[in-house]
């Protein structure tokens, strides 16, 4: 039987992350990360945003990207769920919709990576004259 | 919702929007009695008797972005499909509870599904929230909050990654051993 993991565990995890973590937090302030929100409210999570972020979370860590992935409420694009908005540092933020696993890698790939736009933009972020 | 753990995700989400610091989450096994409980409990804005008697109502919801709110009648909807009761009880500036009852054995209770990833999501995510989550089963008692969590953290956050690897761990472990259901 495999011994049962407690949380004073974690103290070494804590040591053993203490020192990278002051590297990273010198390095770079959270606005000049990238940031991803996620949908999740109930249009989001019942079209599947939960695996979605995990998906998000776990590729980008997996490609040594730094990214701020986080959670909101409803943006009002319930017929396209799931749905992120990704915020490239200077930039506009972007909303994407129907972001499943592939949509998701794409916009890592591309959008991320390379900052070339791909397809399934919501048209958000245009202003009107009274702004 | 395709398993348990989203409307529990989804619930959460309803208290963390009332501006809860307390959030406990609850779930209990109760085979012998073929019951299976989810309890969600918070100390936010709650509701007053008019809002709380429309919570539940698919077409009335505190949102601006849109003009449905599914998630409590979702909820309420699986739970009465599947044998069980469903009920909320909330007052202004208290906070909220809410109780949703499945027959154990019942053909339409959805599955518990990733509530190491629902629990995951809400952890990282948790800030000045204080989430603490309880599995009750005849096979024992698992229970972890975030409070307990991040004083042993020392103020490394939570979605570290390495952080997070073994969080997930050690709570699948851990549930492994208390739970009954898939």
């Amino acid at each position: 039987m495999t011994k049962i993991k407690t949380l004073a565990d974690l103290k070494r995890i804590r040591d053993e992350v203490q020192s990278k973590i002051k590297l990273r937090e010198q390095g770079d302030k959270p606005d000049k990360l990238v940031q991803i929100k996620v949908s999740m409210a109930t249009c989001g999570i019942a079209s599947g945003a939960k695996e979605t972020m995990t998906y998000l979370i776990d590729e980008l860590e997996h490609q040594g990207i730094d990214a701020v992935v986080t959670q909101t409420g409803c943006m009002g694009y319930c017929f396209a769920e799931p749905t992120i908005e990704l915020t490239i540092p200077g930039k506009e933020p972007v909303v994407y919709g129907h972001v499943g696993k592939e949509k998701a890698l794409e916009i890592i790939e591309k959008h991320i990576k390379l900052g070339e736009m791909v397809d399934g933009i919501i048209p958000v972020s245009y202003k009107t004259i009274d702004e | 919702m395709k398993d348990l753990s989203m409307h529990i995700l989804d619930i959460a989400q309803n208290s963390i929007r009332a501006k809860a610091s307390q959030i406990c989450i609850e779930i209990e096994e109760k085979p012998d009695a073929d019951q299976f409980i989810i309890r969600i409990d918070d100390d936010g804005c709650g509701m007053d008797a008019e809002e709380l008697a429309k919570a539940i109502d698919p077409f009335y919801t505190s949102r601006t972005t849109r003009k449905v709110g599914l998630g409590l009648s979702l909820l309420k909807q699986n739970a009465e499909n599947a044998g069980g009761s469903f009920s909320i009880h909330s007052e202004k500036n208290k906070g909220t509870q809410l109780t949703a009852a499945f027959s154990f054995s019942h053909i339409d209770r959805p599955v518990l599904g990733d509530i190491v990833g629902t629990l995951m999501i809400l952890f990282s995510s948790s800030g000045e929230i204080n989430f603490e989550y309880r599995h009750k089963t005849p096979s024992g008692e698992f229970s972890v909050n975030t409070s307990e969590i991040n004083e042993m953290l020392d103020g490394i956050p939570i979605r570290t990654p390495e952080v997070r690897k073994f969080l997930t761990d050690y709570l699948s472990a851990n549930l492994e051993q208390v739970q009954i259901s898939e």
